[in-house]
């Protein structure tokens, strides 16, 4: 409770520095080509915040928008100017005749690439492309390294699989999806995100906490939804090169054709190959696997606005191989060697449509079918382990008001059915499973630029095995200063948990899996129940005539319910129900600021505290790095008038002790894992805005665990490559290319 | 059957707020204003009046379209009330000594001189 006032009374204080001007001179061009003051022009904050008109000598002042960095000049005989303002104190403006032989002048000074807003009631971050293109490998699940957000760690020392965690929980506490549409769970929960190629994705929008009631009950501690490319709005053609010094090499070819005004459509197409045997660390076992994989989507997009409709069928196939293990290579085996291989393919289809009254605006309707069929069939030594998935989900969302467009509903139906059938090599090997949930929902939003606004939600499920239940969700924003925001969240979420396709990693370990049966409905567990509630504090402040802003989270996930995954025996591993408490306390503390006009600073410090009560004692999770700190640089030359520019970027990680669970090769470390840093850096030269070469280096320190696989004899029940709290790999450095037309 | 509260539950609303809409009068009319900030003053001051559900100010061509409900407020009241937020309608001319003290970029009769 200290660290909440502490919090509260810092964000009050620091309230002070807030309220600048900005100001400057507008102009034009004369008709004797003298450049001369212009007065009356209309000069505004795009939120309307602030507005002010230019006086008899063209200057104007007013002071800076807590959420728009967008400022519009407008007058009548003019073209109107929308121009991008970072943090300069002083903008002098040129107006231009109106004359339809001109182009518009729009200005671009410099957009953030991950946006948090002042207005949006959840604690929702947008990450735009741009945010992905830092991270210039490969697909989503490592493009959150540059984001402080969200934790990516490797999961196992052979699969080359990385993790994400956010608020202390693991990706199965996160609802995943993809526009819209729950996407990354049950089978495809942890290799899911590395089959969403990097360059398909539009932006992301991460929301901390219990999400919106609409996308389900599943989000316990957040939710990430992915948008792809449109091919509306996308470019004709985009292609990006890869190619790493590991071995890893990536094509993306996206192509994009309007047919008319209404009908366009894009085929995306993604490659990539590791062949390359890599064992830096000498341990016998590949730090990455070879891997061949490719993935094809073709989307189709309609609109219609005179009619107020909108639909998008889309169809996608990817196939994924990957061989893991000993390397078989170089070495003379006098027995068996342990290999491993995993091969997945995934067919995806899905429909949108959408329809806007057009005589009545605030009336719509969205409708969403998507059907997946999902196939893996995989060894790690002598275990086997294969799981199909078959889903389907449907939803259908009306949106209306009450009253006046200031409060808004929307209410909807999803239906969902999953089939699953799984062979695993424990006792009772074959699991088959079908859940099937229909389920009603309603969010009223008080949707306002005033001080305050809130959305609160709550569904009705009825699911074949999780029983019928509840889900209520509450957000509330309150802005009592202009560039203060404090936001609260509540929530609870519920979830099946597929044990085996969640912890993927207990295969690659010579450890008897152990269920502790007690005749639930999943693999003979209870479903898992949370709740999640949390608090955000948002100051934005002036300094040195440079825009800044800092941000406290603190969420509490508190499980009513859960699967405990016990490594906490050497050579065994239990899954059991919880009996008594366990919690994941998270504070965040963000602190952006701009340097100087082409440099912005990040930095966050995190610290978790995930405890749950085990069979054995209530015990910190393992592998959970108590502390972290995050630095972000970024900066850019100023861009020529060909939009030739240099960017770099640089990131800084400082991962804290965590907790080991015992293990007689980890002896030495007494329990705790030392703490480390990694750090990570790209350059890119953008030679124009068609063509771009970058480079980049990740752990450039190149910090690796010694250990990574314990245990000696890799058929014993000792071996184990899942105790893993640093990277299997040394210093990474890769070079690309990309061309968009 | 509990599916069924469901889908009841759902049809029924649909059908509230479709019911709704046949008290709903659609109009559009003229309202002065120069830029965005009018913009804002006009759609926000507006749909704060009970029964106005919804409305969008153009501000190219000053044309205001809204939605209300013909049995909480009649017409005439609602340009009454957009001419006391400083800005004249078809109907009524905002007093002057409101009209003075709007925001320097929402003066139009000075700055329509231009």
């Amino acid at each position: 409770m200290n660290k909440i006032l502490f919090l509260i009374t810092f964000f009050l204080v620091s309230n002070l520095l807030s309220q600048e001007l900005i100001s400057g001179k507008v102009t034009y061009i004369n008709e004797s080509n003298i450049e001369s003051n212009l007065e009356g022009v209309s000069v505004y904050w795009e939120d309307l915040s602030y507005g002010a008109t230019s006086n008899v000598n063209g200057n104007y002042s007013i002071p800076f928008s807590a959420s728009s960095n967008k400022l519009i000049f407008k007058f009548i005989g003019f073209k109107e100017d929308i121009v991008e303002i970072g943090d300069n104190k002083k903008y002098n403006h040129l107006m231009v005749v109106d004359n339809s032989q001109l182009d518009e002048v729009v200005v671009n000074k410099r957009k953030k690439t991950i946006q948090k807003s002042y207005f949006k009631t959840q604690n929702i971050i947008n990450v735009s492309s741009d945010e992905l293109l830092k991270a210039a490998c490969c697909n989503i699940s490592e493009s959150f390294e540059t984001n402080p957000s969200i934790d990516v760690s490797y999961s196992n020392a052979v699969t080359g699989v990385k993790q994400v965690k956010m608020l202390g929980l693991e990706s199965p506490y996160l609802l995943i999806t993809e526009e819209n549409i729950p996407m990354i769970r049950g089978a495809s929960q942890v290799y899911g995100l590395s089959f969403i190629p990097g360059t398909w994705v539009e932006s992301m929008q991460i929301t901390k906490g219990s999400g919106s009631v609409v996308n389900g009950f599943e989000s316990i501690s957040g939710q990430i939804n992915v948008e792809l490319k449109k091919p509306y709005s996308d470019n004709p053609l985009s292609v990006n090169v890869y190619s790493s010094n590991m071995g890893r090499n990536e094509i993306n070819i996206h192509g994009n054709k309007k047919f008319n005004d209404k009908l366009s459509s894009g085929i995306y197409l993604h490659v990539n190959k590791n062949s390359s045997i890599n064992d830096n660390n000498n341990d016998g076992f590949l730090d990455q696997p070879t891997s061949k994989a490719f993935n094809l989507f073709n989307r189709w997009q309609y609109i219609n606005p005179e009619k107020g409709t909108v639909s998008f069928l889309g169809v996608r196939y990817m196939k994924d191989d990957k061989v893991i293990g000993e390397n078989t290579k170089d070495m003379a085996f006098i027995r068996a060697p342990w290999k491993g291989g995993i091969n997945t393919s995934r067919f995806d289809s899905n429909f949108k449509f959408g329809y806007v009254n057009t005589s009545i605006p605030y009336q719509s309707l969205g409708l969403q079918m998507a059907f997946s069929k999902h196939d893996q069939n995989s060894f790690f030594g002598s275990r086997n382990y294969n799981i199909n998935q078959n889903s389907f989900y449907s939803n259908i969302i009306y949106n209306s008001i009450i009253g006046n467009t200031l409060n808004k509903i929307k209410l909807g139906l999803n239906y969902s059915y999953d089939d699953f059938d799984e062979l695993v090599d424990v006792k009772n090997n074959f699991f088959t499973r079908i859940d099937k949930s229909i389920g009603g929902f309603f969010e009223y939003s008080y949707d306002s630029m005033d001080a305050i606004s809130l959305v609160a939600g709550i569904r009705y499920d009825i699911h074949n095995n999780l029983g019928s239940f509840f889900t209520p969700r509450f957000h509330m924003r309150y802005q009592p200063y202009e560039k203060s925001v404090i936001r609260l969240s509540l929530g609870s979420g519920r979830k099946a948990s597929n044990i085996f396709s969640e912890n993927q990693n207990i295969f690659a370990t010579g450890r008897e899996i152990k269920i502790n049966n007690n005749l639930g409905k999943f693999y003979g567990l209870d479903p898992e129940k949370a709740f999640n509630y949390g608090i955000s504090l948002r100051q934005g402040f002036f300094i040195n005539n440079r825009e800044g802003d800092i941000t406290f989270d603190y969420y509490v996930t508190d499980f009513d319910n859960q699967v405990i995954v016990d490594w906490e025996t050497q050579g065994e591993l239990s899954f059991y129900n919880l009996n008594g408490k366990s919690f994941s306390k998270s504070l965040q503390i963000d602190l952006e600021y701009q340097i100087l006009d082409n440099v912005l600073f990040k930095s966050t410090f995190k610290n978790y505290d995930v405890k749950k009560q085990y069979n054995s004692g209530f015990k910190q999770n393992p592998l959970t790095p108590k502390n972290r700190f995050f630095t972000n640089i970024e900066a850019s030359t100023d861009e020529n008038e060909n939009g030739s520019k240099w960017k770099f970027d640089f990131t800084y990680n400082w991962i804290g002790n965590q907790r080991l669970p015992s293990h007689t090769s980890l002896i030495d470390f007494k329990g705790s894992s030392p703490s480390y840093s990694l750090v990570n850096s790209q350059i890119t030269r953008v030679f124009s805005n068609k063509f771009e070469i970058y480079i980049g280096g990740e752990n450039i320190g190149g910090y690796t665990q010694k250990n990574p696989v314990l245990g000696g004899y890799p058929f014993g029940t000792d071996f184990d490559t899942s105790l893993i709290y640093a990277p299997i790999h040394g210093a990474l450095f890769y070079v690309g290319l990309r061309f968009n037309n | 059957m509990k599916y069924l509260i469901i889908v009841s539950l759902f049809v029924s609303s649909l059908c509230f707020s479709q019911g709704n809409n046949l008290k709903s009068q659609k109009v559009s009319f003229n309202v002065k204003g120069v830029c965005e900030m009018c913009k804002d003053r006009i759609e926000n001051g507006t749909l704060k009046l009970k029964g106005v559900k919804y409305v969008k100010w153009d501000i190219i061509s000053n044309n205001i379209s809204l939605i209300y409900n013909s049995k909480k407020i009649k017409l005439d009241d609602i340009h009454k009330e957009i001419s006391l937020l400083g800005h004249s309608t078809d109907k009524y001319t905002a007093p002057t000594e409101i009209y003075n003290n709007l925001p320097d970029c929402c003066l139009y009769e000075t700055l329509s001189i231009h």
